[in-house]
């Protein structure tokens, strides 16, 4: 894929391997850290155990989501499908930046929130993150509050996301849902639709030059 | 370019399915969320325990223990903890350390001869970094074995209206239920009040666990031992004390010299009840005094240091973890909620007389 960046032939059919993995490995870290977030704030029992995971795991999406963001920006990406409409497509591409910003905003205002609280950002036993931002009510409140506010945001935006991608990949069947699976269908820009859908075929790695 | 919408799709049944089936994948998620969140099933959650809190005190106060004053002192390790600890705190020299005596009352402006319960709380900074978040009771044991024990207690302790004093068949109906309770009352009833803040003996009543060099793990409870002696006062005394005698007497103290209590380590040993809180050890375990807490001065939590700190015990530094004491992790949330609560009524200007700044008229008592 890096070798095509510059060409101007068709964009691709996939998003690159890097993306892929990023997409399915940080999908599945997001939606436990929401989880993990909300058992925090009301279990009796595991909030230690929560916290020691919450802290390691969004530091851990922090760093990823740098790494996605410049990704994003270096390689082309896929193509809306043609039968979108204008509107549509303008929405999942809003709707994806958000996300980007959510992924990038929630580790950030967590760590604030600690540190605006006093708290040590502690990654492993011993090993704490410096504060960013100086023990004070007013920033801790705030920073707070900018947490859950978009946590709760955030979740919903992943199962509209989700509903979408699901109804893209059994209703609509574009091609839009295995752009991000290592799935042979591609992006289908005719309204022909592909009789035999079902794109099981999960040995097609790199099969992303077939335009 | 034909465009099929969505409408067009629905007609066909068998997307009608299956875009059902992605509503009822949705769905599941969304009330996981809600459940998770404590929105939906009625589970018991650490909110659970706030719901109480009087919503009559002035904003930004403790939800418990609202009436304190802030300290400041300096931990000095003896280092015989060392062997079992690694925390840098049991090797250091002179360990900074900022905390707070409270009554156990939630009212801030509770007399202080209202309450047998009296607290210290520390947060002791290392210099490696680690900070140790302490609570601290002159209680010798917690009520109840769990924290659902503890909601019982509050509530079969309710004061009826018509009586002004709590239902005897509630009461009986949770010493049924926790049995073990039975002795919290005993020691109620009959264990001499405090007259000094600086002579009681403070406890930390949950477990933890030490850890060493070589990864080993050892159960531990422990104290803060006063140098001072205690005394007590008798119920006519207690009655006529003034308003705030026990944080006058704490100042006037302290204005002679500094006052100092012993950090001592309780060890348990096999089949000792270390996830129960509301047992105590055999009398022979070993004690090792770690080191002394000197403190030097006192000042009014509306200054803030003390103020804005949540004590919550679960925030140990590498070298002591937490045991498995059902009470100790309940900690946790709860503190959480209290602190956010608060700060976030500081943080937002809703406070007042919390911060020192004067009253409205009403929004008192």
């Amino acid at each position: 894929m890096a070798k095509n960046k510059n060409i101007p032939s068709a964009p691709p059919t996939h998003f690159n391997v890097t993306a892929r993995i990023l997409h399915w490995l940080m999908a599945s870290m997001i939606l436990t850290m929401i989880f993990v977030g909300l058992g925090m704030m009301t279990s009796l029992t595991w909030r230690p155990w929560l916290l020691d995971l919450h802290i390691p795991l969004g530091t851990a999406i922090l760093l990823l989501v740098i790494i996605r963001f410049i990704n994003r920006l270096s390689f082309s990406v896929p193509k809306m499908p043609a039968s979108m409409s204008n509107f549509q497509s303008k929405a999942a591409a809003a709707l994806h930046w958000l996300m980007y910003g959510m992924m990038l905003a929630l580790p950030l205002t967590g760590w604030a929130q600690l540190s605006a609280g006093g708290f040590l950002v502690k990654v492993f036993p011993g090993v704490n993150l410096p504060a960013i931002l100086p023990q004070n009510p007013f920033l801790f409140a705030l920073m707070h509050d900018a947490h859950k506010v978009m946590a709760w945001v955030f979740f919903l935006m992943i199962i509209g996301h989700l509903s979408a991608a699901l109804l893209h990949a059994w209703v609509y069947r574009d091609g839009l849902f295995s752009s991000i699976t290592w799935t042979r269908k591609t992006i289908n820009r005719s309204e022909n639709p592909l009789p035999d859908a079902q794109g099981n075929d999960k040995n097609n790695v790199g099969n992303e030059s077939l335009t | 370019m034909k465009k099929k919408s969505l409408v067009a799709y629905l007609k066909e049944k068998r997307v009608l399915f299956i875009v059902i089936g992605i509503a009822l994948i949705s769905g599941t998620i969304i009330l996981a969320f809600a459940w998770t969140a404590g929105l939906v099933g009625g589970r018991i959650t650490t909110e659970t325990f706030l719901q109480d809190t009087p919503k009559t005190y002035p904003a930004g106060y403790r939800r418990a223990h609202g009436k304190g004053i802030c300290f400041e002192g300096t931990f000095h390790a003896s280092g015989k903890a060392v062997p079992y600890s690694v925390a840098r705190v049991f090797a250091q020299q002179n360990v900074p350390v900022i905390g707070r005596f409270s009554l156990g009352s939630p009212d801030p402006y509770a007399p202080d001869n209202s309450t047998r319960t009296v607290s210290m709380a520390a947060m002791m900074t290392a210099d490696d970094g680690e900070q140790w978040r302490m609570k601290l009771n002159n209680e010798p044991y917690f009520a109840t074995h769990t924290p659902e024990g503890f909601l019982e207690q509050v509530e079969a302790y309710k004061p009826v209206p018509k009586t002004g004093a709590p239902d005897p068949a509630k009461v009986a109906a949770f010493l049924k239920n926790f049995p073990e309770a039975q002795k919290y009352v005993q020691w109620d009833a009959t264990a001499p009040w405090t007259r000094s803040f600086a002579g009681a003996q403070y406890n930390v009543i949950n477990s933890f666990i030490l850890i060493d060099a070589r990864g080993r793990n050892q159960a531990v409870r422990w104290s803060m031992r006063p140098h001072a002696p205690f005394t007590s006062w008798s119920v006519s005394q207690r009655k006529e004390a003034s308003h705030d005698f026990l944080f006058e007497d704490l100042k006037k103290r302290l204005e002679k010299g500094p006052l100092y209590w012993d950090l001592v380590l309780t060890l348990a040993e096999p089949g000792d009840p270390v996830n129960d809180p509301s047992q105590v050890w055999p009398e022979n375990r070993r004690q090792i005094v770690a080191g002394t807490l000197e403190v030097s001065h006192v000042f009014d939590q509306t200054k803030g240091g003390c103020r804005d700190v949540n004590f919550d015990p679960t925030r140990v530094p590498k070298g002591i973890t937490l045991s498995d004491d059902p009470v100790l992790a309940a900690r946790a949330g709860i503190y959480s909620h209290s602190h956010s609560d608060r700060v976030r009524e500081i943080g937002y200007g809703k406070a007042t007389d919390a911060v020192g700044k004067p009253q409205k008229k009403n929004s008192t008592k």
